[in-house]
């Protein structure tokens, strides 16, 4: 359906010549990828000229827009900040003392030209730094990582954008700061203007716009420049659902031509519906890289998903782990698919390798996407379990009213030590699951209701 | 619907990148981006500050108009230090004003220029750009504060007699060194700042001292009466007061000593030389050093 919309679009006759107005001064707006001359040591760089695209549609062949090898970024956090002359001087020895926040570690990736590659991760998880990396706005601690083409040197929409300046100047700045000349920022003005749908306000300040033309602004702006990789840092939490569709037209657009965009985002549904292939990033890590909807659903289940203990990082040496898990009836009987309002409870039977006293058992119900419903600690909702020794078996049974919406539910057994039990001993993912049918009201529970609706 | 053109491509075997990624750089490799940058960067600003103000641009004159009327009636009127009956004193009021004007351009680019990387906070963090556009941006917008300035100094010169003289084709050389001086301490300033915040009062604290060690108040056959010899060339050893001499001795009146014969030859103006060259190359050493890291020490 959307590929329709873009044909369409692109038959337009405004749209071809929007295109052809910027193909007039494709090359005079080269933004250099490269701003280095004279830093040392990096002499061993060879400048190679980007490949021309490849043809869409033989993916293999396409050579690499981002080829980032083995990149670790280290942030060194001091433990006191030294700001002043003063504390250096009083303290001389004592400057040494850093923390080492390791923002990104030993992330390899090849992005290819043409791609839409979207990166998601919670916050801290790494992902904006690697986009400074990638964009040469921090310097890379280890590895390597080049790109082929001209980079677009923004990561965000309307950096520099100034409130009290009125549209008009706004964009020309913003345009030479892309890298255009005076000259070439006033003639596509125009242009940028009739994109973003602001003729007329273009002498308004733009501390009187309201935050949808703002971000229209910012993004025509942002798009004149016929940089070949563009990096883009959360850019759609804002503006009209129109114009969040005009946007990813015109990436689409950019696609086509073989530009490369890189977008990062928490936004998981602009992720799955545009990218063609998306990264998980967790504390620095790169958790999987693959189909946007693959990526989607690991994130989901990394966000919405929090088990109560950590998974053991190791197989627990003492041989504690957990043997069996299900669900089961009121009577007992082991069940894969119960009726709603059904009695049902979690169970889980966990072989001791140690003696352990007062262990935690939690149970933890989740649906197939990896929204967390239910966490049931024995810690929390029963009081103490008892002690136990190497070799002893315990089964634990986490009894619930049946309140689930029909669907599928997994069940999480984990075990942990007593105290606050952040890592567990022994911890199953997805061990045991139950398909719950009847009603569905379009909610994630079916609670019992009591209506009563009166005449006053 | 979902994935319109979202056909999942496999990872590309892909042939060896072209060229490496690198932290910016304190200058860049375009030097048409960096003019541009630089210049907007100070055109705006100039722009911005008179935004919403009636008088404008006659706000820049104020501070040292107002300055030198408290300085002039002073010392002239009240203190009579300076009465302009002293040879050197001719056209004291001009010589008083280039000065203080000139010494403005020094004070707005260097004060401007300390916390300006760290104000710029939102650019730095977020666009890949030559570093030291910033610094030299300030710099920039004194300048044209400056340009604006010598016209005033001129008019008044002219009004209260001053000849037009061959030696005026010097200004390009006098601005030029006031230029490059004030261009390293800006370099080296801004840089320093990012990890020593208490560089902002420590140069409040110097730039005072030197409005005082320049011959900006007094006039030079003053400073030669007092001064020992060897003080003399310690005096003058600051570029100021070398800069402000010659542009009273080239600009206003022969009646004031060149700077080359307040010491005698030309040749003992060396060690200000040097101490500009040498501000100019440690600053922008300090700077280029600190660049590719200004964004994630901020």
């Amino acid at each position: 359906m959307l590929k329709v919309i873009l044909i369409g679009i692109n038959h337009l006759p405004e749209r071809r010549s929007f295109q052809q107005m910027g193909l007039a001064h494709r090359t005079e707006g080269a933004v250099p990828a490269v701003a280095s001359v004279h830093v040392p040591l990096s002499t061993t760089v060879t400048t190679i000229e980007p490949a021309p695209a490849a043809p869409p549609g033989d993916p293999a062949s396409r050579p690499s827009a981002i080829s980032i090898e083995g990149v670790s970024k280290t942030f060194r956090l001091p433990h006191q900040q030294y700001s002043t002359l003063k504390e250096r001087v009083l303290h001389p020895l004592r400057s040494t003392d850093y923390d080492e926040l390791h923002a990104v570690k030993d992330v390899t990736l090849q992005i290819a030209q043409g791609e839409f590659f979207g990166i998601v991760g919670r916050n801290g998880s790494g992902k904006s730094t690697l986009l400074k990396c990638i964009a040469g706005i921090y310097s890379v601690d280890e590895g390597r990582l080049s790109i082929a083409g001209r980079l677009s040197p923004f990561i965000e929409l309307g950096v520099g954008f100034n409130m009290d300046l009125t549209a008009r100047d706004n964009v020309v700045i913003n345009a030479i700061m892309l890298g255009l000349s005076r000259r070439q920022a006033r003639a596509r003005f125009d242009e940028v203007i009739a994109f973003a749908e602001l003729e007329e306000f273009i002498d308004l300040k733009l501390k009187n716009y309201s935050s949808g033309m703002l971000v229209r602004l910012a993004f025509a702006t942002a798009i004149q420049v016929d940089a070949e990789i563009l990096l883009i840092d959360e850019v759609l939490a804002v503006g009209d659902a129109s114009f969040q569709q005009k946007c990813f037209e015109e990436f689409f657009r950019l696609k086509r031509e073989g530009k490369t965009i890189v977008f990062v985002s928490h936004d998981m549904y602009s992720v799955e519906r545009f990218c063609t292939r998306a990264m998980l990033m967790e504390r620095g890590d790169v958790l999987q890289v693959g189909d946007p909807r693959e990526i989607g659903r690991a994130y989901h289940k990394l966000n919405f998903g929090h088990l109560p203990h950590e998974a053991p990082r190791e197989p627990a040496s003492t041989g504690t782990a957990i043997a069996d898990a299900w669900f089961q009836n009121a009577a007992g009987e082991r069940i894969t698919s119960a009726s709603q309002e059904d009695a049902l409870s979690m169970c889980f039977e966990v072989r001791f390798g140690e003696d352990l006293h007062d262990p935690v058992f939690a149970a933890t119900l989740r649906t197939e996407l990896g929204h967390t419903i239910v966490v049931a600690r024995s810690d929390q909702h029963g009081g103490t379990s008892d002690s136990f020794k190497a070799g002893e078996s315990a089964t634990a049974t986490f009894a619930i009213p049946n309140w689930l919406t029909s669907s599928r539910y997994t069940l999480t057994p984990s075990l942990a030590r007593e105290g606050t039990g952040e890592d567990a001993l022994a911890l199953v993912e997805d061990m045991a699951s139950i398909l719950v049918h009847g009603n569905t009201s379009g909610g994630i529970l079916e609670l019992p209701v009591d209506v009563r609706i009166e005449h006053k | 619907m979902s994935t319109a053109e979202g056909v999942s491509l496999p990872t590309p075997g892909g042939s060896p990148a072209s060229h490496r990624v690198h932290a910016p750089s304190a200058l860049g490799n375009d030097f048409r981006r960096f003019w541009a940058l630089t210049f907007t960067l100070a055109r705006t600003e100039f722009k911005l500050r008179f935004y919403g103000s009636v008088l404008g641009y006659v706000w820049t004159l104020v501070r040292p108009l107002l300055l030198f009327g408290v300085l002039w009636i002073f010392f002239t009127k009240v203190g009579h230090v300076n009465n302009g009956k002293a040879p050197g004193e001719k056209f004291y009021g001009a010589q008083l004003l280039g000065s203080i004007v000139l010494f403005t351009f020094f004070a707005e680019a260097t004060t401007g220029a300390v916390r300006s990387v760290v104000d710029r906070e939102n650019l730095v963090r977020k666009i890949h750009f030559p570093r030291l556009v910033i610094p030299i941006s300030v710099v920039l917008l004194a300048l044209f504060n400056l340009g604006l300035n010598l016209i005033v100094v001129a008019i008044f010169a002219l009004s209260a007699g001053v000849q037009p003289m061959l030696s005026w084709l010097e200004l390009p050389l006098i601005v030029g060194a006031l230029i490059a001086f004030s261009t390293g301490m800006a370099m080296l300033l801004s840089a320093l700042f990012v990890h020593f915040r208490d560089i902002q009062p420590i140069w409040e604290v110097i730039s005072q001292i030197l409005f005082y060690a320049s011959p900006v108040i007094i006039s030079i056959q003053t400073v030669i009466a007092k001064l020992s010899s060897v003080w003399l060339h310690i005096y003058m050893l600051n570029p100021l007061a070398v800069i402000l001499q010659q542009f009273r001795h080239a600009m206003i009146t022969k009646a004031t000593p060149s700077a080359g014969e307040v010491l005698g030859s030309w040749s003992a103006l060396f060690g200000a030389l040097a101490i500009v060259v040498a501000i100019f190359a440690v600053g922008f050493l300090v700077f280029n050093r600190a660049a590719a890291r200004i964004a994630e020490n901020l």
